[in-house]
């Protein structure tokens, strides 16, 4: 089993790039706030363990959003995850580094990462109102929140909260303040969740699925907040989604995710335009789009189950064109050009 | 036969809430609604959350009773008929579930599933049973060797596989589609939306498709029919109704949908807020607080579904007095 890991090129993860990226507009994004570097995750059983994360090698800089798509059990979610500190048994990382600002996350104490969570890397998830407390209001829930992180207390407690709703569009912030979770719509809630996350002010989001659940008028209404706050507040993210729409609405770089890896990552524009990966291709082909109509190209077969990981490429076994390279060796991640990244023993020829 | 397959009439359906010790008031979750589906077509239900979509799908099968208006399948009035007649009719009828593995029996391997409606309706005499069940796994893209699975042991591709199976085995002439694919996958997706489409070109079925999204509509649906708070606001056909929308909802929901690519551009038209009480609503437009072209007008008078040219309708009073021919391009109003 353990033959078959991808190991991304580690020539390449530490080639000496230089710390601030160009911007998709060609300009220059802010310097590099996160970078993972390998990351390996298994999934550990009394019996067995599974590999869920095969070498994840992914940067973030100041005021970049970068979007991770991916299907389900593709990994992203445990990448989010295993970045924040959030990874619980059986998830265990077995490899790999996450630098943040310089530290590596991995290599912290709890107390040292619980410092760190929510107050300069914050999280925010599909379901919000699963993840707010029911029996507290959200007025209470914030105000523990800033006096955790900011030590702030009564009356100056209170103002900042309305503040930080008003921030995120939510009309009328004092009545919100006194509401439980269940008194929110799926919006208001979601809204509520990301003034929650921006309490701190922190310097990295990572956003897991944040409009996936709700209504489309609703969804539009939070990426552009998403947006808004990259603008406003400089604020990095990492938006995690299967939605490729989503993806060209909101991001500035993608990578994607199948089976535990990146298999390609590169501006958004470019990833749409010149797209190499043969699983990238396909999941551009396959989605139904407002202008057009007539028969999806699918692809044939279906997401791995991890358990049973396919040996050399993951995706071999629904790629047409696999060839017996595909079948026994892993494709590392091998820089295209500069900024864009495929892991794919044939892109050359498939251009 | 002449005439569409599903006729669906003024169908309304209330339900009472409390609003206080002996006090009832009245949610209205779908209000004279009327639609047709014909035989071969697809008519899309789009609408968000608390439009109403689901209560008319489940009000059509008689899972639920109308409070009001007439359902007629192939010309006979079924919002009527005893109990024992529509489960006659339940045969020509079928639903296709979300969340596929909600509704399907785990205790039960999926040939036993399929082979179920086979038996209840009495379709294939019972030696032959196990013929058909093989016949329909094959229709749905599934091999004999998932007969004997269970539910959970399938993914969510072959779960919903097995759910339209199951839904076929009956011969229906009439597929309620409620959000069939929003559970799944996008290259699974893809799959299933294209079983659907060949089905329906095989067996001239009629679908019912109940969906939010404006991309898997455009892909499946002939004509699409737009709920908000329980009333149909615009319908027409699909091309038209989400390239030139008439009603501001509509424009709305089409400029929420995500891009198809990152440099594409598009008008888009924010609603504020979220949509408001279905309990006891206003007899002027519903939208009025959302609009961004919302006036003095919008509130005074009735919304009443009113025919632009031949096709199409739209419920937007300044649409109606505004437009020509069909051409009505308003500046939002100071909000």
């Amino acid at each position: 089993m353990k033959e078959d890991i991808a190991v991304a090129n580690p020539e390449i993860a530490s080639n000496g790039e230089p710390l601030s990226v160009p911007a998709a507009d060609g300009g220059l994004a802010g310097k590099e706030i996160l970078r993972v570097e390998n990351l390996e995750v298994e999934f550990r059983f009394p019996d067995s363990s599974v590999t869920v994360l095969a070498g994840v090698n992914l940067d973030v800089a100041e005021g970049e959003i970068v979007g991770i798509v991916g299907e389900s059990g593709s990994g992203k979610s445990v990448t989010a995850l295993s970045i924040i500190g959030l990874l619980r048994p059986p998830g265990i990382v077995t490899g790999g580094r996450i630098q943040f600002c310089g530290q590596n996350l991995l290599e912290l104490g709890a107390d040292e990462m619980q410092a760190i969570r929510g107050e300069r890397i914050s999280m925010i998830f599909q379901n919000p109102r699963a993840s707010l407390n029911p029996v507290f209001t959200v007025g209470k829930v914030l105000r523990e929140v800033l006096l955790l992180h900011g030590g702030l207390r009564g009356g100056a407690a209170r103002m900042r909260a309305a503040e930080l709703l008003a921030d995120v569009g939510l009309p009328d912030p004092d009545a919100v303040l006194r509401r439980y979770p269940h008194q929110l719509s799926g919006g208001m809630a979601q809204r509520a969740m990301i003034a929650l996350a921006l309490a701190s002010s922190p310097q990295l989001l990572l956003a897991d699925e944040p409009s996936t659940a709700l209504d489309v008028t609703i969804q539009y209404q939070i990426i552009q907040l998403l947006s808004r706050l990259r603008k406003d507040r400089n604020l990095a993210q990492i938006v995690i989604t299967h939605n490729l729409g989503v993806i060209a609405e909101l991001c500035d770089r993608v990578a994607v995710m199948y089976a535990g890896a990146i298999v390609e990552e590169a501006p958004v524009e470019r990833l749409f335009d010149e797209t190499l990966h043969p699983y990238t291709k396909g999941l551009l082909a396959a989605r139904a789009r407002t202008e057009g109509g007539g028969e999806l190209e699918s692809i044939p077969g279906q997401v791995p189950d991890m358990k049973r990981r396919p040996a050399g490429c993951a995706f071999h076994p629904r790629c047409a064109f696999a060839t017996k390279i595909c079948r026994s060796e892993s494709p590392g991640l091998e820089s295209s050009s500069p900024r864009h990244r495929v892991a794919c023993h044939r892109w050359r020829e498939l251009i | 036969m002449t005439g569409p397959l599903l006729d669906v009439a003024e169908l309304g359906k209330r339900y009472p809430v409390r609003s206080g010790m002996f006090r009832y008031r009245e949610l209205v979750a779908a209000d004279k609604v009327s639609l047709t589906v014909s035989a071969g077509k697809t008519l899309a239900l789009v609408g968000e959350s608390g439009s109403g979509k689901s209560t008319v799908g489940r009000c059509i099968l008689r899972l639920e009773k109308p409070s009001s208006g007439c359902v007629r399948l192939e010309g006979t009035d079924i919002t009527q008929l005893p109990e024992p007649e529509v489960r006659k009719l339940r045969p020509q009828m079928q639903m296709v579930y979300q969340e596929p593995l909600e509704s399907l029996n785990p205790r039960h391997p999926v040939g036993k599933l399929v082979a179920e409606p086979l038996l209840l309706h009495g379709i294939v005499p019972k030696p032959e049973i196990k013929r058909k069940v093989v016949e329909l796994f094959r229709l749905v893209g599934l091999g004999e060797e998932h007969i004997d699975r269970y539910p959970h042991a399938l993914s969510g591709g072959q779960q919903q596989r097995v759910g339209i199976a199951r839904a076929l085995a009956s011969n229906p002439k009439l597929l309620i589609l409620d959000e069939p694919t929003s559970a799944l996958d996008v290259s699974v997706e893809a799959q299933i939306l294209n079983l659907l489409k060949d089905l329906q070109k095989r067996f001239q079925l009629a679908y019912l498709f109940i969906s939010h999204d404006l991309a898997v509509v455009s892909m499946l649906a002939d004509h699409v029919a737009v709920l908000y708070l329980g009333q149909i606001v615009e319908s027409g056909p699909t091309r038209d109704v989400l390239t030139g929308s008439y009603h501001p909802y509509t424009r709305a929901l089409v400029s929420a949908t995500p891009v198809d690519h990152p440099r594409q551009s598009k008008e888009r038209i924010t609603l504020s807020g979220e949509p408001t009480s279905p309990v006891e609503p206003p007899a002027h437009c519903r939208l009025v607080p959302r609009c961004p072209y919302a006036q003095p007008v919008c509130s005074q008078s009735r919304a009443e579904l009113v025919s632009v040219g031949s096709n199409r309708a739209t419920r937007c009073v300044r649409f109606q007095r505004e437009h020509v021919d069909g051409i009505w391009n308003p500046s939002p109003e100071n909000l």
